[in-house]
């Protein structure tokens, strides 16, 4: 990397060691349910065996007999102040407890407060609940039967189970085109529900305070603004105005969107804080997480690609049903039903597109999050990189080739698409070919065919996407009607040293440095001398918090831009301090010097102290600033990554033999960092892909609910990934970075699976959903006839 | 997660734990490593009124060979078996098991004897105990008694052990010349329980003919099973593909795995076909 | 009703009460106020609660703190004095082998008992040796590295460098 400063500066492009990590280490790190708080409560919920039934009556007498259980509270009591209810951030309505009716399996019924967390847990069991159960609507086709129960009565004038119903495209000439194309492909897919099983669950304090009106809320969030502010939308007609609230977001335990919503779980530790004026804890354990919280995915997706025999695709069309359980709790921008689904034309060069949507209800849990991902970018991404895969298998073509062929050309960006984005940058030609000499392709391609001769199963998978992050300019982005912008506030103090504050919240990201860095590059005060705090609204300047990618390409960019405010008072104070006019001055990290003079120069530190103790006279004193960033555009990294896979041609296990990486997120401000984040996302992309999915019977019960059942790929599924990067910076972003959290995330689960489809396409398999198990494959070898 | 609560003793002596096992009866549980039973206690699928704590018994964990057996104490923990030299040399199945159970915390604390009184078909260790013709010592108010591995998985969940019997040993015989072992259980990831799993010991003489045969299958079948066909097939023979391919076919037939997320009935069959064929080969493969 | 127990928790004697029930984690984070010790699960399978009982890595949440009555534990915040890093801390900061924070704890109590069981661990020892260890976030290539950093700093070796490396 070529670096501005050096690297005790620690500016952009240095692999510094995180400074978070000293007290991560030292087992310091402060999470949630590490707060303990003078007579804190402990609550703890019982929830619904059925998916769908009748509450006849909640029996609380016995559970009340428990010692230290103090109550228990239920959808009838909260109905009293009318907090039984509440939006989602989709503007569909969630039940916070139920006053007759569960909609889904392991949905809140009632909650016990007691004096610890063991006599809470006994309450719980000693709650009686008499229920009548109904046949529950699991099947989101079968939710739009005639005959399908309607399960949203409560919503005025519904007289179906149809939640919305949403398009993109070019319909008349995308369907001219399918009818005249030479070549058109089509799949049936189901990105399968799942969930982000973050290592820390969620919980709230929920620290009331009777005498000065004042709720502290201490929260596993990733937006605490914005939960403040909902917070007081939802409970101002109580006293709760947003002055009176303070949302807390202490180190989080991991995050990838699973702790954006809103959880009943919170606001019934709201409510019994504010009644009651004691603080009450809430920690959900590892079951009620993977039951209960919010999933993610569950697109069904008709996928359809039209080109010509020799390899020029000439369209797309996608058509998706949208499973989103009990009530639509996405987490998407107001604007966006399907988030940035849109971006599933590619990476590829072609003008016509149409897509559509229907999202429906069932009694299953509420979502979806955006899992590590902007807003439905992985099942988008999903749908192109395994249609393109079937279109290059169809017309016989190397999909490398094919992609190659296809890709829209560095030179064309920004690059229009035909769902109405203007991609801002990119060099998928570079990615790809850089991925293909890493791994070998071509000698894959030989030994494949050998190996294939003597009956062995080996596959060697492709995707090359493009990514669609930093959520929003202000004209189209908002969530409940707030503005997607973020910001950063820099206070540098007399000494030169600094401290930062951000609307956003790391979960692990590493902002702490990254943000460090990106002032230091700015400024020259080296990064370890900049301290970063988010996470307390109290201090913190308003933003809308960290997901989908999009703390460099927002905060990032605030960080870079509030740095150049200062810069601009630093000049005219170095031209104070020095003697000369602004227009002799020129900057090079750290200092302000004469031009042709460089010895009469002032760094930023004895700037700074000037700033403090000899600033010019009509000048404000003092050294900070702020800044709310409205990205102009979003920010498109991409990626070309090869999977090679063997499979054993009895037990149909899957070996990953090679992954290699190779990711554009443009100027890169930690190289350690990014790989970190790299990494971390492809074992999360592998988990989909091969491993992780939430499984409902027929009657909604969930088939694993519990570590035990829904696997998480530890340190021996994974494999040693391999990545890598080019540079392709974004024009529009002040440091030229993208974002590449959720890139691998997105981009891993295609190539497994076109991997996995590879090694049997020559028995005639075009497509198999994911998760990809050994079970699966060895269905199909046994279907073929290969296995007894 | 959070148990009910219980009461709780942690005898110093045999003598008394088989006392209060006999004062509680059914209400009463042992906790050994604690591994099946804590973790079903959080989740309220058990609620004990009593457990018994056996770890403070001196005397019940030891290997040694002795008498033509090797002798496990049923209180020796996993990782004891999965490092000890002995077992190392002399009976590489442990070795191939111990790897695949559960995780290395887990087995720090698992202990081999709650492995097999614990009757669950999905555990690994009865299978291996039915290849290498184990015999499992109970100790009761009667004093010792000796149970053929073969007479001591009874249903789900059950054995053979009486409510008041302790399982204090394990006794395996000695492998002469000739003889090895092999395991191998797929599973979905590292730690699962098997989808299927087959243990093999086989005794060759010089010829290569096969003088003795165990076959033990882990999770396909209600109880844990001996493929005792299989075991047929092989004995006495020089072992042959055919033959091998036959022992298969009997062990996929003779399971009843049954239906679940890990897979259908005639992939678990199938697996146990390729497992057999696999294990055998590898058993040969060490023996000679 | 509650019991006294004896125990040692990193070199310092403690009595107290617990019921039965009480979980040794419980016992470490509420009681004791070792907040280092994490939570996960509830089936023993992600090991964010993992200690060290009388030297072994074991997950706190699956034993009773009554069982651990006259033994001792080692947590975190036992590794290295406040200020200073035990070699298997530093290994995880220096080769970036934690972004959220949260399994580290447990991975690192349970890399020091693999550690003493073997010094040089290969990748695929290291990968086997932590199988009962979830971690979300860093896909467990640098907490190879990390563990391989340890081993060789406890043995007084060079370490490796831990500049990340590319394709």
């Amino acid at each position: 990397m070529n670096c501005k400063t050096s690297r005790e500066v620690g500016g952009m492009g240095h692999s510094i060691k995180r400074k978070e990590d000293a007290r991560f280490v030292a087992g310091k790190g402060h999470y949630l349910d590490d707060i303990k708080l003078p007579g804190m409560l402990h609550m703890d919920i019982v929830r619904s065996p059925y998916a769908y039934a009748k509450i006849k009556s909640i029996d609380a007498s016995e559970a009340l007999k428990v010692p230290g259980v103090l109550a228990v509270v239920t959808g009838k009591d909260l109905e009293q102040y009318n907090l039984h209810w509440m939006p989602t951030l989709m503007s569909d309505t969630q039940m916070v407890l139920p006053t007759d009716t569960v909609m889904y399996q392991s949905q809140e019924v009632a909650a016990v407060i007691a004096t610890d967390r063991y006599a809470a847990r006994d309450g719980r069991e000693a709650v009686r609940v008499d229920y009548e159960p109904m046949k529950p609507v699991i099947d989101p086709y079968k939710s739009l039967a005639p005959d399908a129960p309607l399960l949203r009565p409560d919503k005025e004038g519904k007289t179906d189970n149809h939640i919305w119903h949403w398009e993109v495209g070019d319909k008349q000439k995308t369907t001219d085109l399918f009818e005249n194309a030479e070549v058109v492909v089509k799949e049936q897919m189901h990105i399968p529900r799942i969930h982000v099983a973050s290592i820390e669950t969620c919980g709230c304090v929920a620290d009331y305070d009777k005498v000065n009106n004042h709720l502290t809320m201490y929260m596993t969030t990733q937006a605490p603004h914005a939960i403040r502010t909902v917070i007081a939308l939802v409970a101002g007609h109580v006293g709760l105005t947003e002055e009176k609230v303070r949302v807390i977001s202490p180190d989080i335990g991991g995050g990838f969107g699973g702790k954006v919503p809103v959880y009943p779980g919170y606001v019934i530790a709201i409510a019994v804080s504010f009644l009651i004026g004691k603080p009450v804890k809430w920690v959900e354990d590892r079951s009620e997480n993977l039951q209960a919280d919010s999933f993610a995915r569950d697109y069904h997706i008709t996928a359809e690609m039209a080109g010509t025999k020799d390899g020029k695709i000439l369209g797309t069309r996608f058509k998706i049903l949208a499973d989103h359980g009990y009530t639509d709790a996405s987490a998407n921008p107001s604007k966006f039903p399907t988030g940035l689904f849109s971006i599933g034309t590619g990476s590829y060069d072609y003008d016509t597109a149409f897509m559509e949507a229907d999202a429906v209800y069932t009694n299953k849990p509420p979502g979806g999050v955006a899992y590590r991902c902007s807003f439905r970018v992985t099942e988008a991404v999903h749908a192109i990189e395994r249609i393109t895969d079937r279109f290059a298998l169809e017309i016989g073509k190397d999909p490398a080739e094919l992609r190659m062929q296809n890709f829209i050309k560095k030179e064309q960006f920004p690059w229009k698409s035909p769902t109405g984005w203007e991609y801002d940058s990119g060099d998928y030609h570079a990615g790809l070919q850089k991925a293909m000499d890493a791994v070998g392709y071509w000698d894959l391609r030989k030994e494949q065919a050998e190996k294939r001769a003597r009956g062995e199963f080996m596959g060697i998978g492709i995707s090359t996407f493009t990514e669609i992050v930093g959520a929003g300019p202000s004209k189209d982005f908002d969530i409940l009607g707030i503005k997607m912008f973020d910001s950063a506030e820099i206070r540098v103090h007399p000494t030169g040293k600094a401290i930062a504050r951000f609307g956003t919240k790391s979960q692990g990201q590493g902002h702490e440095t990254t943000y460090a860095q990106i002032i230091a590059e700015e400024l020259g005060i080296p990064a370890e001398n900049i301290q970063v705090e988010e996470g307390d609204t109290d201090t913190a300047p308003y933003g809308l918090g960290t997901y989908a990618s999009r703390s460099t390409p927002t905060a990032g960019a605030a960080a870079a831009m509030a740095a150049r405010k200062l810069r601009d008072k630093a000049k005219k104070i170095a031209a104070h301090l020095l003697e000369v006019s602004e227009d002799d001055l020129e900057w090079e990290v750290g200092k302000f010097f004469v031009k042709g003079a460089p010895e009469k120069s002032k760094s930023i530190q004895e700037i700074v102290f000037a700033a403090y103790t000899n600033h010019p006279q009509g000048m404000e004193a003092g050294f900070e600033a702020t800044h709310y960033y409205d990205p102009p555009n979003l920010t498109f990294p991409s990626g070309a990554y090869i999977c090679v896979v063997d499979i054993d041609n009895e037990t149909a296990e899957i070996k990953i033999r090679r992954f290699v990486a190779i990711d554009d997120c443009g100027n890169i401000i930690n190289p350690m960092i990014v790989q970190g984040q790299v990494h971390g996302g492809l074992t999360q992309g592998l988990a989909p892909a091969m491993y992780e999915e939430l499984i409902y019977d027929e009657e909604g019960n969930i088939l694993n609910g519990t570590f035990m059942d829904y696997l998480v790929p530890t340190a021996v599924e994974s494999p040693n990934w391999e990545t890598g990067h080019t540079i392709t910076p974004s024009p529009h972003h002040p440091i030229g970075a993208k974002g590449v959290g959720e890139s691998p995330t997105v981009g891993a689960p295609p190539a497994i699976a076109n991997a996995i489809v590879d090694a049997l396409s020559h028995l005639g398999v075009t497509h198999l959903d994911i998760p990809i198990t050994p079970y699966k494959v060895w269905k199909v070898l046994h279907e073929k006839g290969i296995v007894q | 997660m959070i148990p009910a609560t219980f009461d709780y003793a942690a005898p110093a002596t045999l003598d008394e734990a088989i006392a209060l096992l006999e004062k509680h009866g059914d209400e009463a549980k042992i906790l050994a490593g604690g591994h099946s039973l804590i973790p079903m206690m959080k989740l309220r699928f058990a609620s004990p009124e009593f457990l018994i704590d056996i770890n403070n018994i001196p005397g019940l964990s030891y290997i040694r060979e002795e008498d033509g057996y090797l002798k496990i104490g049923a209180l020796t923990r996993e990782s004891d078996l999965e490092h000890n030299p002995i077992v190392k040399a002399k009976f590489p199945i442990f070795t191939d098991a111990t790897k695949l159970i559960a995780d290395p915390q887990v087995r720090n604390m698992g202990t081999i004897g709650g492995n097999l009184a614990h009757g669950d078909a999905a555990n690994d260790h009865p299978a291996v105990m039915l290849a290498l013709r184990a015999e499992v010592v109970a100790t009761g108010p009667n004093g010792q008694r000796t149970i053929p591995i073969d007479a001591f998985f009874f249903g789900f969940y059950m054995t053979a052990l009486e409510p008041s019997e302790i399982l204090t040993e394990i006794r395996i015989p000695l492998p002469g010349a000739g003889t090895s072992n092999a395991y191998h259980k797929l599973e979905r990831k590292v730690g699962d329980y098997a989808t299927a799993g087959v243990a093999v010991q086989l005794a060759l003489d010089s010829q290569g003919v096969c003088r003795e045969v165990g076959i033990g299958l882990t999770n396909v079948n209600p109880t844990p099973m001996r493929a005792a066909r299989s075991e047929d097939v092989l004995r006495g023979q020089k072992i042959t593909d055919e033959l091998i391919a036959q022992a298969a076919k009997f062990a996929s037939e003779d399971c009843s795995p049954s239906s679940d997320l890990r897979g259908d009935e005639a992939y678990k069959r199938s697996m146990v076909g390729v497992l057999v064929k696999r294990m055998i080969r590898k058993a040969m493969e060490r023996a000679s | 009703m509650k019991r006294d127990i004896t125990i040692t928790v990193n070199g310092e004697q403690h009595t107290v009460a617990v019921e039965p029930r009480t979980l040794l984690v419980h016992l470490i984070r509420e009681q004791l106020a070792l907040t280092g010790t994490h939570i996960g699960c509830d089936t023993s399978s992600c090991g964010a609660c993992t200690i060290l009982l009388d030297g072994k890595s074991i997950k706190s949440c699956t034993v009773l703190a009554i069982q651990a009555n006259g033994k001792s534990v080692q947590t975190v915040e036992g590794l290295a004095a406040p200020g200073s890093m035990h070699p298997i801390q530093e290994g995880f900061k220096e080769c970036h082998g934690l972004q959220c924070g949260f399994c580290t704890p447990g991975m690192m109590m349970r890399a020091i008992e693999l550690l003493e069981h073997n010094p040089n661990p290969t990748e695929d020892e290291i990968r086997w040796g932590i199988s009962g260890n979830l971690c979300r976030c860093t896909g467990y290539n640098n907490i190879v590295r990390a563990i391989q950093y340890a081993g060789a700093k406890l043995q007084g070796q060079e370490t490796p460098s831990t500049e990340p490396t590319f394709v």
